[in-house]
Protein backbone atom coordinates (compact mmCIF):
# COMPACT_ATOMS: atom_id res chain seq x y z
CA UNK A 1 0.00 0.00 0.00
CA UNK A 2 3.33 2.01 0.84
CA UNK A 3 3.92 2.45 -2.76
CA UNK A 4 1.04 3.68 -4.02
CA UNK A 5 0.50 6.23 -1.31
CA UNK A 6 3.42 7.41 -2.46
CA UNK A 7 2.91 7.74 -6.09
CA UNK A 8 -0.28 9.51 -5.51
CA UNK A 9 1.14 12.23 -2.66
CA UNK A 10 3.89 13.30 -5.52
CA UNK A 11 0.88 13.39 -8.44
CA UNK A 12 -0.88 15.17 -5.77
CA UNK A 13 2.41 17.81 -4.79
CA UNK A 14 2.95 17.88 -8.51
CA UNK A 15 -0.64 19.67 -9.23
CA UNK A 16 -0.38 21.60 -6.69
CA UNK A 17 2.59 23.14 -7.81
CA UNK A 18 1.88 23.38 -11.41
CA UNK A 19 -2.07 23.30 -11.31
CA UNK A 20 -2.32 22.29 -15.04
CA UNK A 21 -4.02 18.99 -15.43
CA UNK A 22 -6.89 19.04 -12.99
CA UNK A 23 -8.00 22.72 -13.89
CA UNK A 24 -8.08 21.83 -18.04
CA UNK A 25 -10.40 18.70 -17.42
CA UNK A 26 -12.57 20.34 -14.76
CA UNK A 27 -12.70 23.06 -17.26
CA UNK A 28 -13.13 20.75 -20.55
CA UNK A 29 -16.53 18.28 -18.85
CA UNK A 30 -18.13 21.42 -17.81
CA UNK A 31 -17.79 23.31 -21.58
CA UNK A 32 -18.90 19.65 -22.82
CA UNK A 33 -22.00 19.73 -20.42
CA UNK A 34 -22.63 23.28 -21.66
CA UNK A 35 -22.43 22.44 -25.65
CA UNK A 36 -25.20 19.56 -24.95
CA UNK A 37 -27.33 22.06 -23.67
CA UNK A 38 -27.52 24.05 -26.21
CA UNK A 39 -27.31 20.92 -28.62
CA UNK A 40 -30.38 19.62 -27.18
CA UNK A 41 -32.58 22.14 -25.41
CA UNK A 42 -34.22 19.14 -23.53
CA UNK A 43 -37.78 19.61 -22.67
CA UNK A 44 -38.19 18.76 -18.89
CA UNK A 45 -40.12 15.57 -20.42
CA UNK A 46 -36.91 14.84 -22.14
CA UNK A 47 -34.52 15.40 -19.99
CA UNK A 48 -34.14 12.33 -18.00
CA UNK A 49 -33.76 10.50 -21.57
CA UNK A 50 -31.12 12.72 -22.47
CA UNK A 51 -29.09 14.13 -18.97
CA UNK A 52 -27.17 10.75 -18.15
CA UNK A 53 -26.39 11.18 -21.60
CA UNK A 54 -24.49 14.37 -21.79
CA UNK A 55 -23.06 13.91 -18.04
CA UNK A 56 -21.05 10.65 -19.39
CA UNK A 57 -19.66 11.74 -22.58
CA UNK A 58 -18.41 14.91 -20.15
CA UNK A 59 -16.70 12.83 -17.74
CA UNK A 60 -15.44 10.19 -20.44
CA UNK A 61 -13.91 13.01 -22.28
CA UNK A 62 -12.57 14.79 -19.71
CA UNK A 63 -11.46 11.72 -18.47
CA UNK A 64 -9.26 11.42 -21.33
CA UNK A 65 -7.96 14.28 -21.48
CA UNK A 66 -6.70 14.26 -18.08
CA UNK A 67 -5.35 10.68 -18.71
CA UNK A 68 -3.12 11.86 -21.47
CA UNK A 69 -2.09 14.96 -19.13
CA UNK A 70 -1.26 12.13 -16.14
CA UNK A 71 1.41 10.05 -18.58
CA UNK A 72 2.93 12.93 -20.28
CA UNK A 73 3.60 14.32 -17.24
CA UNK A 74 5.61 11.48 -16.67
CA UNK A 75 7.15 10.97 -19.92
CA UNK A 76 8.69 14.38 -20.27
CA UNK A 77 12.07 14.75 -18.61
CA UNK A 78 11.60 11.11 -18.69
CA UNK A 79 10.41 10.87 -15.38
CA UNK A 80 9.07 7.24 -15.70
CA UNK A 81 12.39 6.09 -15.66
CA UNK A 82 13.24 7.34 -12.54
CA UNK A 83 9.58 5.86 -11.63
CA UNK A 84 10.83 2.48 -13.11
CA UNK A 85 14.37 2.63 -11.36
CA UNK A 86 12.56 3.18 -8.09
CA UNK A 87 12.45 -0.59 -5.71
CA UNK A 88 8.97 -0.99 -6.48
CA UNK A 89 7.05 -3.71 -8.37
CA UNK A 90 5.67 -2.80 -11.99
CA UNK A 91 2.16 -3.44 -10.61
CA UNK A 92 2.55 -1.29 -8.01
CA UNK A 93 3.56 1.76 -10.36
CA UNK A 94 0.38 0.65 -12.49
CA UNK A 95 -1.61 0.32 -8.80
CA UNK A 96 -0.55 4.18 -7.99
CA UNK A 97 -1.45 5.63 -11.08
CA UNK A 98 -4.61 3.96 -11.26
CA UNK A 99 -5.28 5.71 -7.60
CA UNK A 100 -4.03 9.08 -8.44
CA UNK A 101 -5.82 9.28 -12.16
CA UNK A 102 -8.73 8.05 -9.96
CA UNK A 103 -8.19 10.59 -7.02
CA UNK A 104 -8.03 13.45 -9.81
CA UNK A 105 -11.27 12.38 -11.80
CA UNK A 106 -13.24 12.25 -8.57
CA UNK A 107 -11.69 15.67 -7.63
CA UNK A 108 -12.94 16.89 -11.05
CA UNK A 109 -16.18 15.18 -10.47
CA UNK A 110 -16.84 17.10 -7.36
CA UNK A 111 -17.77 20.30 -9.60
CA UNK A 112 -19.19 18.45 -13.08
CA UNK A 113 -21.46 16.78 -11.02
CA UNK A 114 -23.10 19.63 -9.13
CA UNK A 115 -22.95 21.45 -12.66
CA UNK A 116 -25.06 18.56 -14.15
CA UNK A 117 -27.21 18.66 -11.37
CA UNK A 118 -28.18 22.68 -11.76
CA UNK A 119 -27.90 22.84 -15.43
CA UNK A 120 -30.99 20.05 -14.84
CA UNK A 121 -32.74 21.12 -12.02
CA UNK A 122 -32.68 18.22 -10.33
CA UNK A 123 -32.37 18.11 -6.39
CA UNK A 124 -29.54 17.86 -4.03
CA UNK A 125 -31.26 14.85 -2.55
CA UNK A 126 -30.62 11.03 -2.03
CA UNK A 127 -30.97 10.94 -6.04
CA UNK A 128 -27.78 13.10 -5.76
CA UNK A 129 -25.83 10.65 -3.73
CA UNK A 130 -26.88 7.60 -5.60
CA UNK A 131 -25.53 9.18 -9.27
CA UNK A 132 -22.36 9.81 -7.09
CA UNK A 133 -21.68 6.62 -5.93
CA UNK A 134 -22.58 5.55 -9.74
CA UNK A 135 -19.96 7.83 -10.85
CA UNK A 136 -17.48 7.01 -8.30
CA UNK A 137 -17.88 3.04 -9.41
CA UNK A 138 -17.89 4.19 -13.25
CA UNK A 139 -14.88 6.34 -12.57
CA UNK A 140 -12.74 3.04 -11.29
CA UNK A 141 -13.36 1.50 -14.06
CA UNK A 142 -12.54 4.64 -16.54
CA UNK A 143 -8.66 4.81 -14.39
CA UNK A 144 -8.34 1.03 -14.72
CA UNK A 145 -8.59 0.68 -17.92
CA UNK A 146 -7.09 3.91 -18.60
CA UNK A 147 -4.02 3.96 -17.26
CA UNK A 148 -2.52 1.59 -18.95
CA UNK A 149 -4.03 2.63 -22.42
CA UNK A 150 -2.24 6.19 -21.91
CA UNK A 151 0.58 4.27 -21.45
CA UNK A 152 0.63 2.26 -24.22
CA UNK A 153 -0.67 5.27 -26.26
CA UNK A 154 2.51 7.42 -24.53
CA UNK A 155 4.72 5.24 -26.47
CA UNK A 156 3.01 5.97 -30.08
CA UNK A 157 4.49 8.59 -32.79
CA UNK A 158 0.92 9.86 -32.12
CA UNK A 159 0.29 10.24 -28.39
CA UNK A 160 -2.52 12.18 -27.85
CA UNK A 161 -4.75 11.10 -30.94
CA UNK A 162 -4.06 7.53 -30.16
CA UNK A 163 -5.89 7.14 -26.21
CA UNK A 164 -9.40 8.42 -27.33
CA UNK A 165 -9.18 5.77 -30.35
CA UNK A 166 -8.15 3.16 -27.82
CA UNK A 167 -9.98 3.73 -24.93
CA UNK A 168 -13.12 4.62 -26.38
CA UNK A 169 -14.51 1.19 -27.64
CA UNK A 170 -13.27 -0.74 -24.34
CA UNK A 171 -15.12 2.15 -22.27
CA UNK A 172 -18.64 1.34 -23.62
CA UNK A 173 -19.71 -1.19 -21.75
CA UNK A 174 -18.59 0.69 -18.96
CA UNK A 175 -20.53 4.15 -20.49
CA UNK A 176 -24.10 1.87 -21.48
CA UNK A 177 -23.92 0.64 -17.66
CA UNK A 178 -23.39 4.29 -15.96
CA UNK A 179 -25.57 6.09 -18.37
CA UNK A 180 -28.14 3.59 -17.60
CA UNK A 181 -28.06 2.97 -14.51
CA UNK A 182 -28.07 7.05 -14.12
CA UNK A 183 -30.81 7.10 -16.23
CA UNK A 184 -33.05 4.74 -13.92
CA UNK A 185 -31.93 6.86 -11.07
CA UNK A 186 -33.44 9.80 -12.44
CA UNK A 187 -36.82 8.25 -13.76
CA UNK A 188 -36.89 6.37 -10.38
CA UNK A 189 -36.84 2.81 -11.49
CA UNK A 190 -34.07 1.61 -9.79
CA UNK A 191 -35.36 -2.40 -9.90
CA UNK A 192 -32.73 -3.55 -12.27
CA UNK A 193 -29.99 -0.71 -11.03
CA UNK A 194 -28.18 -3.69 -9.48
CA UNK A 195 -27.01 -5.62 -12.25
CA UNK A 196 -25.08 -2.39 -13.71
CA UNK A 197 -23.22 -2.25 -10.56
CA UNK A 198 -22.30 -5.16 -10.51
CA UNK A 199 -20.87 -5.28 -14.44
CA UNK A 200 -19.24 -1.92 -13.39
CA UNK A 201 -17.19 -3.37 -10.37
CA UNK A 202 -16.78 -6.85 -12.19
CA UNK A 203 -14.62 -4.92 -15.13
CA UNK A 204 -13.15 -3.19 -12.67
CA UNK A 205 -11.55 -6.03 -10.57
CA UNK A 206 -10.91 -7.65 -14.31
CA UNK A 207 -9.14 -4.91 -15.14
CA UNK A 208 -7.02 -4.27 -12.56
CA UNK A 209 -5.94 -7.15 -12.00
CA UNK A 210 -5.25 -8.28 -15.81
CA UNK A 211 -3.27 -4.70 -15.93
CA UNK A 212 -1.64 -5.33 -12.66
CA UNK A 213 -0.38 -8.68 -14.73
CA UNK A 214 1.00 -7.27 -17.80
CA UNK A 215 1.53 -3.50 -16.96
CA UNK A 216 5.45 -5.04 -17.13
CA UNK A 217 5.27 -5.23 -21.02
CA UNK A 218 3.64 -1.57 -21.47
CA UNK A 219 6.55 0.22 -19.64
CA UNK A 220 9.21 -2.22 -20.49
CA UNK A 221 12.13 -0.85 -23.15
CA UNK B 1 0.88 -28.39 -49.23
CA UNK B 2 -1.60 -27.93 -46.70
CA UNK B 3 -2.72 -24.42 -47.87
CA UNK B 4 -3.39 -26.15 -51.31
CA UNK B 5 -4.91 -28.90 -49.42
CA UNK B 6 -7.20 -26.48 -47.74
CA UNK B 7 -7.66 -23.86 -50.88
CA UNK B 8 -9.30 -27.42 -52.62
CA UNK B 9 -10.94 -27.88 -49.79
CA UNK B 10 -12.74 -24.99 -49.25
CA UNK B 11 -13.44 -24.41 -53.19
CA UNK B 12 -15.19 -27.92 -52.85
CA UNK B 13 -17.32 -27.22 -50.10
CA UNK B 14 -18.44 -23.54 -50.88
CA UNK B 15 -19.70 -24.52 -54.69
CA UNK B 16 -22.69 -27.34 -53.12
CA UNK B 17 -23.06 -24.15 -50.54
CA UNK B 18 -23.54 -21.74 -53.01
CA UNK B 19 -26.01 -24.31 -54.62
CA UNK B 20 -27.94 -25.76 -51.30
CA UNK B 21 -28.33 -21.96 -50.01
CA UNK B 22 -30.26 -20.37 -53.55
CA UNK B 23 -31.63 -23.95 -54.74
CA UNK B 24 -32.23 -26.05 -51.93
CA UNK B 25 -32.93 -24.42 -48.92
CA UNK B 26 -36.81 -23.70 -48.97
CA UNK B 27 -37.64 -20.16 -49.02
CA UNK B 28 -38.72 -18.29 -45.76
CA UNK B 29 -42.53 -17.76 -45.37
CA UNK B 30 -42.65 -13.78 -44.66
CA UNK B 31 -38.85 -12.63 -45.25
CA UNK B 32 -39.05 -14.43 -48.81
CA UNK B 33 -35.59 -14.80 -50.53
CA UNK B 34 -33.95 -12.34 -48.92
CA UNK B 35 -34.07 -14.32 -45.55
CA UNK B 36 -30.95 -17.04 -47.76
CA UNK B 37 -28.35 -14.00 -46.62
CA UNK B 38 -28.55 -15.54 -42.68
CA UNK B 39 -26.30 -18.65 -44.22
CA UNK B 40 -23.86 -16.35 -45.00
CA UNK B 41 -24.46 -13.70 -42.10
CA UNK B 42 -24.32 -16.36 -39.39
CA UNK B 43 -20.81 -18.27 -40.33
CA UNK B 44 -19.54 -14.91 -40.66
CA UNK B 45 -20.47 -13.91 -37.16
CA UNK B 46 -18.75 -17.05 -36.13
CA UNK B 47 -15.51 -16.51 -38.15
CA UNK B 48 -15.84 -12.85 -36.25
CA UNK B 49 -16.14 -14.92 -32.59
CA UNK B 50 -13.19 -17.18 -33.63
CA UNK B 51 -10.89 -14.04 -34.55
CA UNK B 52 -12.04 -12.54 -31.22
CA UNK B 53 -10.85 -15.91 -29.14
CA UNK B 54 -7.23 -16.53 -31.57
CA UNK B 55 -5.86 -12.88 -31.14
CA UNK B 56 -6.86 -13.73 -27.26
CA UNK B 57 -4.44 -16.60 -27.56
CA UNK B 58 -2.17 -14.85 -30.01
CA UNK B 59 -1.65 -12.61 -27.25
CA UNK B 60 -1.55 -14.20 -24.47
CA UNK B 61 0.78 -16.48 -25.74
CA UNK B 62 3.42 -13.67 -27.33
CA UNK B 63 3.18 -12.46 -23.66
CA UNK B 64 4.23 -15.73 -22.31
CA UNK B 65 6.31 -16.78 -24.56
CA UNK B 66 7.88 -13.57 -26.38
CA UNK B 67 7.94 -15.40 -29.68
CA UNK B 68 7.40 -13.13 -33.11
CA UNK B 69 5.38 -15.75 -34.16
CA UNK B 70 2.50 -15.67 -31.81
CA UNK B 71 2.37 -11.91 -32.27
CA UNK B 72 2.28 -12.73 -36.51
CA UNK B 73 -0.48 -15.12 -35.37
CA UNK B 74 -2.75 -12.35 -33.33
CA UNK B 75 -2.35 -9.78 -36.07
CA UNK B 76 -3.33 -12.43 -38.80
CA UNK B 77 -6.31 -13.29 -36.33
CA UNK B 78 -6.84 -10.09 -36.11
CA UNK B 79 -7.11 -9.08 -39.66
CA UNK B 80 -9.72 -11.96 -40.37
CA UNK B 81 -11.37 -10.58 -37.72
CA UNK B 82 -11.84 -6.79 -39.57
CA UNK B 83 -12.94 -8.89 -42.91
CA UNK B 84 -15.40 -11.11 -41.74
CA UNK B 85 -17.18 -8.91 -38.69
CA UNK B 86 -17.62 -5.86 -41.29
CA UNK B 87 -18.79 -8.56 -43.64
CA UNK B 88 -21.13 -9.79 -41.33
CA UNK B 89 -22.42 -5.93 -40.66
CA UNK B 90 -23.10 -5.12 -44.67
CA UNK B 91 -25.02 -8.34 -45.08
CA UNK B 92 -26.43 -7.77 -41.66
CA UNK B 93 -27.58 -4.17 -43.75
CA UNK B 94 -28.74 -5.74 -46.63
CA UNK B 95 -30.99 -8.10 -45.00
CA UNK B 96 -32.42 -5.20 -42.57
CA UNK B 97 -33.59 -2.56 -45.37
CA UNK B 98 -36.31 -4.79 -47.01
CA UNK B 99 -37.31 -6.32 -43.72
CA UNK B 100 -36.54 -3.67 -40.89
CA UNK B 101 -37.13 -0.56 -43.60
CA UNK B 102 -33.93 0.52 -42.50
CA UNK B 103 -29.99 0.45 -43.02
CA UNK B 104 -29.01 0.76 -39.36
CA UNK B 105 -30.27 1.32 -36.14
CA UNK B 106 -28.44 1.59 -32.67
CA UNK B 107 -30.04 -1.98 -31.77
CA UNK B 108 -28.16 -4.01 -28.64
CA UNK B 109 -26.14 -6.47 -31.09
CA UNK B 110 -25.52 -4.68 -33.80
CA UNK B 111 -23.75 -1.96 -31.63
CA UNK B 112 -22.28 -5.11 -29.97
CA UNK B 113 -20.65 -6.11 -33.55
CA UNK B 114 -19.41 -2.65 -34.64
CA UNK B 115 -17.76 -2.34 -31.26
CA UNK B 116 -16.11 -5.51 -31.45
CA UNK B 117 -15.07 -4.39 -35.28
CA UNK B 118 -13.70 -0.71 -33.91
CA UNK B 119 -11.48 -2.78 -31.06
CA UNK B 120 -10.44 -4.87 -34.13
CA UNK B 121 -9.24 -1.37 -36.01
CA UNK B 122 -8.29 0.37 -32.89
CA UNK B 123 -5.64 -2.81 -32.95
CA UNK B 124 -4.39 -2.02 -36.27
CA UNK B 125 -4.27 1.51 -35.67
CA UNK B 126 -2.00 0.92 -32.96
CA UNK B 127 0.53 -1.39 -34.63
CA UNK B 128 0.91 1.56 -37.19
CA UNK B 129 1.83 4.08 -35.19
CA UNK B 130 4.31 2.03 -33.45
CA UNK B 131 7.47 1.59 -35.88
CA UNK B 132 9.89 -0.59 -33.71
CA UNK B 133 8.56 -4.21 -34.54
CA UNK B 134 9.39 -5.90 -31.11
CA UNK B 135 7.81 -2.66 -29.45
CA UNK B 136 5.15 -2.89 -31.87
CA UNK B 137 3.82 -6.94 -30.91
CA UNK B 138 4.97 -6.04 -27.10
CA UNK B 139 2.26 -2.70 -26.51
CA UNK B 140 -0.02 -4.88 -29.26
CA UNK B 141 -0.40 -7.31 -27.35
CA UNK B 142 -1.18 -5.63 -24.36
CA UNK B 143 -3.82 -4.07 -26.42
CA UNK B 144 -4.71 -7.50 -28.21
CA UNK B 145 -5.64 -8.91 -24.78
CA UNK B 146 -7.21 -5.74 -22.75
CA UNK B 147 -9.53 -6.10 -26.18
CA UNK B 148 -10.75 -9.19 -26.05
CA UNK B 149 -11.01 -9.33 -22.01
CA UNK B 150 -13.94 -6.02 -23.21
CA UNK B 151 -15.93 -8.79 -25.31
CA UNK B 152 -17.83 -10.93 -22.61
CA UNK B 153 -18.53 -7.11 -20.65
CA UNK B 154 -19.50 -5.86 -24.21
CA UNK B 155 -21.66 -8.74 -24.37
CA UNK B 156 -23.27 -8.50 -21.18
CA UNK B 157 -23.73 -4.65 -20.98
CA UNK B 158 -25.98 -5.06 -24.54
CA UNK B 159 -27.89 -8.49 -23.59
CA UNK B 160 -29.18 -6.37 -21.07
CA UNK B 161 -30.43 -4.05 -23.52
CA UNK B 162 -33.70 -4.33 -25.68
CA UNK B 163 -33.41 -5.59 -29.01
CA UNK B 164 -35.45 -5.83 -32.33
CA UNK B 165 -32.71 -8.50 -33.71
CA UNK B 166 -34.05 -12.19 -34.35
CA UNK B 167 -33.03 -14.05 -31.09
CA UNK B 168 -31.21 -17.15 -32.33
CA UNK B 169 -33.21 -19.97 -33.74
CA UNK B 170 -30.73 -22.61 -32.83
CA UNK B 171 -29.54 -23.73 -29.69
CA UNK B 172 -31.81 -24.27 -26.44
CA UNK B 173 -34.03 -21.17 -26.44
CA UNK B 174 -34.70 -21.11 -30.30
CA UNK B 175 -37.88 -22.22 -31.99
CA UNK B 176 -35.66 -24.49 -34.42
CA UNK B 177 -35.77 -24.37 -38.23
CA UNK B 178 -36.82 -26.30 -41.20
CA UNK B 179 -34.72 -29.49 -41.68
CA UNK B 180 -33.52 -28.24 -44.66
CA UNK B 181 -32.87 -24.94 -43.73
CA UNK B 182 -30.85 -26.91 -40.88
CA UNK B 183 -28.63 -28.60 -43.22
CA UNK B 184 -28.02 -25.56 -45.43
CA UNK B 185 -26.98 -23.75 -42.79
CA UNK B 186 -24.70 -27.07 -41.34
CA UNK B 187 -22.71 -27.05 -45.32
CA UNK B 188 -22.40 -23.42 -45.09
CA UNK B 189 -20.27 -23.34 -41.65
CA UNK B 190 -18.14 -26.17 -42.53
CA UNK B 191 -17.57 -24.73 -45.67
CA UNK B 192 -16.92 -20.82 -44.29
CA UNK B 193 -14.84 -23.01 -41.54
CA UNK B 194 -12.63 -23.97 -44.26
CA UNK B 195 -12.17 -20.43 -46.17
CA UNK B 196 -11.28 -19.21 -42.61
CA UNK B 197 -8.48 -21.66 -42.10
CA UNK B 198 -7.23 -21.14 -45.81
CA UNK B 199 -7.32 -17.32 -45.36
CA UNK B 200 -5.29 -17.79 -42.11
CA UNK B 201 -2.79 -20.19 -43.63
CA UNK B 202 -2.25 -17.45 -46.40
CA UNK B 203 -2.40 -14.98 -43.96
CA UNK B 204 0.55 -16.50 -41.81
CA UNK B 205 2.57 -17.39 -44.60
CA UNK B 206 2.72 -13.96 -46.45
CA UNK B 207 3.18 -12.10 -43.08
CA UNK B 208 6.33 -14.31 -42.50
CA UNK B 209 7.71 -13.60 -45.67
CA UNK B 210 7.05 -9.70 -44.94
CA UNK B 211 9.15 -10.25 -41.91
CA UNK B 212 12.33 -11.52 -43.60
CA UNK B 213 12.10 -8.42 -46.34
CA UNK B 214 12.24 -6.18 -43.21
CA UNK B 215 14.37 -8.09 -41.88
CA UNK B 216 16.82 -8.13 -44.99
CA UNK B 217 16.51 -4.38 -45.47
CA UNK B 218 17.81 -3.76 -42.33
CA UNK B 219 20.55 -5.65 -43.16
CA UNK B 220 21.06 -3.98 -46.52
CA UNK B 221 20.80 -0.35 -45.21
CA UNK B 222 23.35 -1.46 -42.69
CA UNK B 223 26.06 -2.58 -44.94
CA UNK B 224 25.49 1.31 -46.52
Amino acid sequence: MKPVAAIVFKDIVIEMRSKESLSSTTMFGVLVLVIFNFAFEPSSLERALIAPGTLWVAISFAAILGLNRSLAMETDNDCLQGLLLAPLSRGDIYLGKVASNFTFMIIAELVILPVFVIFNNLKFNVQFLEIAAIAALATLAIASVGTILSTISANTRMKEVMLPVLQIPLTVPVVIAAVDATGRVLTGETAEISSWLYLLAGFSIVYLTVSYLVFEFAVEE
Amino acid sequence: MRSKVLAVLSLATMIPTLYMIFFYAPTEVTMGNIQRIFYFHVPLATGGYVSAFLLFVGSLMFLLKHDLKWDRFGACAAELGVVFVSAQIVTGMIWAKPVWGIWWTFDARLTLQLVLDLIFIAYFMLRAYLPDREKRAKLSSVFGLLGMVDVPFNYFAIYMFPTQHPQPVLGPAGGGVDPEMGTTLTISFIAFGFLYAYLLDRRLAIAKVEEEIDYLKQVVFAHE
